[in-house]
């Protein structure tokens, strides 16, 4: 130990930047759990957790005609609603370039399904068209960005090797097409198990999926039904390879539109009434003569909701978006080895897969619902609801990433191959994927809200609930905008880090 | 001096190729063993095979390295000693280094020139770099045996030689796949020469010239 050179290095190593983030992240999550209500108040919640267990175990499949109804409209919903947001995604990745299409995209992607699905109910009343739009409107958001992401990507020699004077088309076709077409189904199937999952959520406001059956069954303790519609639900999402044939799509398209109910539309008068009536924010609606009085009148309603309701609501979304991001990357980092070939054997992996199936399809809703149950009315059910749902999904990209990873030439004992060798190899992939999800979560509160739990998500249900719609609107754009500054600074993060992660995992 | 290794008739296939074909090969206790031969004779191969026959106190290090790329150095090189300690000690050096594992990893990293590099992650170095980065580890896990795969290829003549000294002083016996011939001879005491997979020739190192071994890559 000689070297000069050597000497003057520190004992220490330098902190490295995505160990500086990931203690930031933390620090932060520890303080909005300081602030947070988490207090576990039910008294006994063991009678109605036992009925449930027991519920669970007993599934009731005998009401197999309405369970089946339920799970087709589901997928036919879910079917429609993707091909459609598809096909106007692709449309518009072609001219992403456009800055009206970009924030047109970022908007419409940044308010959740549950809250489409409430402006169309208005619109277009109990239609399949309301279902459709519901899911196609904010996905043809993601997609187009998605889809822009790998046309820029994909390699752009064939194109500029073609003749001068190759129109404009067939060299799309030609020369862009066979390259990123690949990408392009693998991310298609991705989405088709979301919309499957927005499709049963899309029953909790009403529609005819799975959800409104998972509902009523909660609500009213049949907890053997509720139980036959998750394990039918889980199936469902993970035979997807299995039914789902490129062949077959026509045929299932097809019988998807034939499947679903006529619905009861709205009249057309009160259709329009929504647009020039029932949004316009209600001191201007009920002035006489749009004059100065008016507009400060408006100004003070829009102060008023702003600090009463979006104030409180961002704080709390944000507040529990913390929380559940930090306990999410927990939460991956401790089950992406039960799908991981370094840890686990074929049968112990697939068992793992199993489980982590139906931790991701479990709608939200219906584990904040357990926990509310067992836990009582606080943030901790969404925390873990959120978490659980979330881990589930990136533990499962995690996994499969620790597949592709080299071997080392020494084999060594568990806690060591976790912490030396794949970890620090996964790391910056789990954080890139983490911080994808960062939006998502935010969006996701807005569900958790319908049950009660004060965030943003609660505002804009107890809106729609009084019929107060020029309040709904103006908190679905402060929704939105958050979503959008969220979606920024992750972005921002990301890009700091340098964490890249590929297309197929938004 | 007992038999360290010892193959008979061995043969290894590779999707219905013959990478070795019944090779018999005796290594014993304290010689210096020199692989040459053209790539694809078979030297990785028969360096995998001995490791797989060997039990657990053998050091290796492969063509593949097998680095991980977002660990520093030191904690590459620290890696070797990871089974003598216990889960929670790995853990928490690797969260906060223990001062006298980064005082030993700094000694050994001094013997391939490498100290400088100490908290430099492993993806950031050059090949050069991460070869005696790879070389470090092994030398770090005290074994009385190593197998080498080319561990000088990407480094300079000079710096070739501090790192197969440091190899050879800190092992009993020494198995080394090179296609540098001068430094083969001069850093073994016996040369085994393949060709497609057979052992054509195994003779004494001493008064060998790097010429003598050209029927090996003739043809």
């Amino acid at each position: 130990m000689s070297s000069t050179a050597a000497e003057a290095l520190p004992l220490r190593p330098p902190m490295s930047p995505l160990r500086r983030a990931t203690l930031g992240f933390a620090v932060v999550a520890l303080a909005c759990l300081a602030v947070a209500d988490i207090e576990v108040s039910t008294v006994d919640p063991w009678t109605e957790m036992g009925r449930l267990a027991l519920g669970m175990v007993t599934p009731d499949f005998t009401a197999t005609g309405a369970l089946l109804e339920s799970l087709l409209h589901t997928v036919s919903f879910a079917l429609l609603g993707v091909a459609f947001g598809n096909a106007l995604g692709f449309a518009l990745a072609l001219v992403f370039e456009w800055r009206v299409v970009r924030v047109g995209c970022a908007f419409v992607r940044a308010v959740h399904e549950l809250f489409w699905a409430l402006i169309f109910l208005q619109v277009l009343g109990l239609t399949p068209w309301t279902g459709i739009l519901a899911i196609g409107i904010p996905y043809a958001g993601i997609i187009a960005k998605v889809y822009a992401e790998i046309l820029e990507e994909a390699d752009p020699a064939p194109a500029r090797a073609l003749a001068p004077g190759t129109g404009r088309v067939s060299t799309f076709l030609y020369a862009r097409m066979p390259d990123v077409l690949t990408h392009f189904r693998s991310y298609s199937l991705y989405r088709l198990e979301c919309g499957l999952r927005s499709s049963a959520v899309l029953g909790f406001v009403g529609l005819p999926t799975l959800g409104f059956h998972l509902e009523s069954a909660f609500a009213q303790g049949e907890y053997s039904q509720a139980s036959a519609l998750l394990i039918l639900f889980w199936v469902l999402i993970a035979t997807i390879r299995q039914w789902l044939r490129r062949p077959l799509l026509p045929i299932y398209l097809l019988a998807a539109v034939a499947l679903l109910p006529a619905g009861l539309p709205v009249s057309a008068q009160s259709a329009w009434n929504f647009f020039t009536h029932d949004i316009v924010p209600y001191p201007l609606r009920t002035a006489e003569t749009i004059d100065v009085a008016a507009v400060l009148e408006t100004f003070e309603w829009l102060r008023v909701l702003l600090v009463e309701q979006a104030l409180p609501g961002v704080v709390d979304t944000l507040v529990l978006t913390m929380i559940a991001l930090v306990a999410t990357g927990l939460l991956t980092l401790a089950l992406f080895p039960l799908v991981s070939p370094r840890f686990l054997g074929r049968w112990g992996r697939r068992a793992g897969h199993v489980f982590l199936v139906v931790m991701r399809s479990t709608p939200e809703y219906v584990l904040a619902y357990v926990f509310l149950q067992l836990l009582g009315p606080s943030m901790l059910p969404a925390i873990i609801a959120l978490s659980l749902h979330n881990g589930g999904i990136i533990a499962h990209l995690v996994g499969r990433f620790t597949e592709a990873l080299p071997r080392q030439p020494q084999r060594l004992r568990v806690p060591d191959r976790y912490f030396y060798e794949v970890l620090p190899q996964v790391y910056p992939q789990f954080l890139a994927f983490l911080f994808y999800r960062w939006e998502v979560i935010l969006r996701e509160t807005a569900i958790l809200g319908m049950l009660g739990i004060a965030t943003l998500g609660f505002y804009v249900d107890s809106a729609f609930a009084d019929i107060r719609f020029d309040r709904a609107m103006v908190l679905i754009l402060v929704t939105a905008a958050l979503n959008i500054a969220v979606d920024a600074v992750s972005r921002s993060v990301r890009a700091r880090l340098r964490l890249r992660t590929t297309f197929e995992t938004v | 001096m007992s038999d360290l290794f010892a193959l008979r008739g061995a043969s290894v296939h590779y999707g219905g190729k013959a990478a070795l074909s019944d090779l018999s090969l005796t290594i014993r206790r304290g010689e210096r063993v020199a692989l040459v031969g053209r790539s694809g004779a078979g030297k990785s191969t028969l360096l995998r095979l001995l490791f797989g026959q060997a039990g657990e106190d053998v050091a290796l290090v492969s063509q593949e390295l097998g680095l991980v790329k977002t660990l520093s150095v030191f904690h590459n090189v620290y890696m070797a000693r990871l089974r003598r300690h216990g889960a929670l000690y790995n853990l928490a050096n690797l969260l906060r280094p223990w001062p006298r594992e980064v005082a030993a990893v700094r000694a050994v990293l001094e013997r391939v020139d490498l100290a400088e590099k100490l908290y430099a992650p492993a993806g950031e170095l050059s090949g050069g770099q991460q070869q005696r980065t790879a070389v470090a580890r092994a030398l770090h896990q005290h074994s009385p045996v190593i197998l080498a795969d080319e561990p000088v290829s990407a480094v300079d003549e000079h710096q070739s030689r501090r790192v197969l000294d440091a190899i050879c002083e800190a092992h009993e016996t020494v198995v080394l796949a090179m296609h540098d011939l001068a430094l083969a001879i001069a850093y073994s005491d016996r040369v085994v020469g393949l060709v497609d997979g057979r052992i054509t020739l195994d003779r004494p190192s001493a008064g060998l010239r790097p010429e003598d071994l050209d029927e090996l890559y003739g043809g």
